[in-house]
């Protein structure tokens, strides 16, 4: 049984449809990267399967169980067991950063106060941001927001973490630091689905690579047979413009 | 004029004019403060409702935004009349304070739940986002998200709001209701000079405003530096 089953997912925005049928099953603790260029549909498949823009079409497994995107307990489980990294990090911009990482697990999943607090330190010693434990969001670096981000991700122990372009936004001193935490991650045995720009660190982590162009998925392989060699023409064209420079 | 405001002064400042005065000032403080923080409570209850999309609340919406939209255009003497009109026969009796107090709820609720509503929308959608995504309810995210990070682009327009409805109040008189400037009219009309008369009225004003401004200023400092 796959850990995470994608069959037909399709939706948009309005009468756009930007995630035209995708099928893509995801094993447990696999790495899957997409890529693709702008507009592909990747975000949109990240969203779509949190919920945040809900499936028009197609089914989402989890763990063999269908999600049903339309009922709260369902979206309420899944998003008990899965985890997502924005772009723009979304911290809370009202709390510290130690309240960003406690609040969910302390306040939604009602975990008792210490053990929230002991283990959202874990983390953010973790991400290298426990000594910023006390600031708000807004006095950090948009690299120390994100690692804070992938921290508060985590504290809800996903079994599936998603990550949206979470180096785009940054300075590019900073994509490293980024990129070292989630490096660092992919020991933990937790699935995750990256959307990503940095090919270096897409063909170092992931397991498997998937292309993907106009909302549908174009090829699915090893990130050796997807950037050596591909097989669809998209693929490679795709593969050689980016790795040119 | 001086000799005239010299030679009232003694008895214009006797125990029983001041303790008056008081009284007025008491009413207009209470219109306002009930007033406005009946304003504040339906007006953020009208704002949520009006943010929220589910086509539910659909019409609720409509209606309210009718109301809004409705109180908001009238002046608020003739809110007052109305008030009065159609609360006299339903409650004989109802005093001439509580209509009052009721017509600057009904403008207090309109005014503020805009207030409220643009205050609730300067929250980046992301942060609600986030908060679905980590599976906040609608009230969670209102109350642990939204509302803390909108105080400080609500307070000032509000707490402006009240100030001014503080001198708003006067219109009150015309109704009958003896706060400060109906108090200040009866004053004179007992033979005192008008600009010892009036000008009583306006420190006690001043008295009831400037702290509100000051609170509202160190208030709006506070959130500002959270």
């Amino acid at each position: 049984m796959h850990h995470l089953e994608i069959r037909g997912l399709a939706t948009g925005y309005g009468a756009q449809q930007v995630l035209k049928d995708v099928t893509l099953p995801v094993d447990r603790g696999e790495v899957v990267s997409l890529i693709g260029p702008s507009g592909s549909g990747k975000s949109t498949l990240l969203r779509a399967l949190i919920g945040l823009t809900p499936p028009t079409s197609g089914e989402v497994f989890v763990g063999g169980s269908k999600v049903d995107y339309s009922s709260r307990a369902s979206l309420r489980q899944l998003r008990d067991r899965m985890s997502i990294v924005f772009q723009q990090y979304n911290l809370f911009q009202n709390m510290t950063v130690l309240r960003n990482v406690t609040i969910t697990p302390l306040k939604i999943k009602k975990r008792p106060a210490a053990e929230c607090e002991r283990e959202a330190l874990q983390w953010l010693e973790r991400v290298g941001m426990a000594h910023k434990h006390d600031a708000y969001p807004d006095k950090l670096s948009g690299g120390q927001q994100q690692r804070v981000a992938i921290a508060r991700a985590l504290a809800t122990r996903p079994e599936i973490l998603l990550l949206d372009e979470v180096t785009s936004a940054l300075d590019p001193e900073r994509v490293n630091e980024v990129l070292d935490t989630i490096r660092g991650l992919t020991s933990e045995g937790i699935t995750m689905i990256i959307v990503s720009h940095e090919m270096a660190f897409v063909r170092e982590v992931s397991t498997r690579v998937a292309m993907m162009d106009e909302g549908r998925i174009v090829e699915c392989g090893s990130p050796q047979q997807i950037f050596g060699a591909p097989l669809q023409e998209r693929t490679r064209e795709f593969v050689s413009k980016i790795l040119r420079h | 004029m001086f000799e005239r405001i010299l030679q009232d002064a003694p008895q214009f400042f006797a125990g029983s004019n001041l303790l008056f005065i008081a009284q007025a000032m008491g009413r207009t403080l209470a219109m306002t403060l009930i007033g406005c923080g009946v304003g504040m409570v339906f007006g953020l209850l009208i704002a949520v409702v009006r943010i929220s999309t589910t086509p539910l609340l659909l019409p609720l919406r409509a209606l309210l935004v009718l109301y809004v939209e409705t109180f908001r255009r009238i002046p608020f003497l003739v809110i007052l009349f109305i008030v009065m009109f159609v609360i006299e026969p339903l409650i004989p009796g109802a005093s001439l304070l509580s209509i009052a107090t009721v017509s600057v709820c009904l403008l207090s609720t309109a005014f503020l739940s805009e207030v409220i509503r643009s205050g609730l929308e300067s929250v980046p959608p992301q942060q609600i986002e986030g908060a679905r995504s980590l599976n906040f309810t609608f009230m969670q995210s209102l109350f642990m998200v939204i509302l803390p990070q909108s105080w400080k682009v609500i307070l000032p327009p509000a707490a402006a709001f009240i100030v001014m409805f503080i001198k708003d109040t006067s219109l009150a008189s015309q109704l009958g209701v003896v706060e400060l400037t109906f108090a200040g009219k009866m004053l004179v009309n007992r033979g005192f000079s008008p600009v010892l008369g009036f000008g009583a009225i306006l420190v006690a004003y001043f008295i009831l405003s400037y702290p509100l401004s000051r609170f509202a200023a160190y208030l709006e400092k506070r959130l500002a530096s959270s």
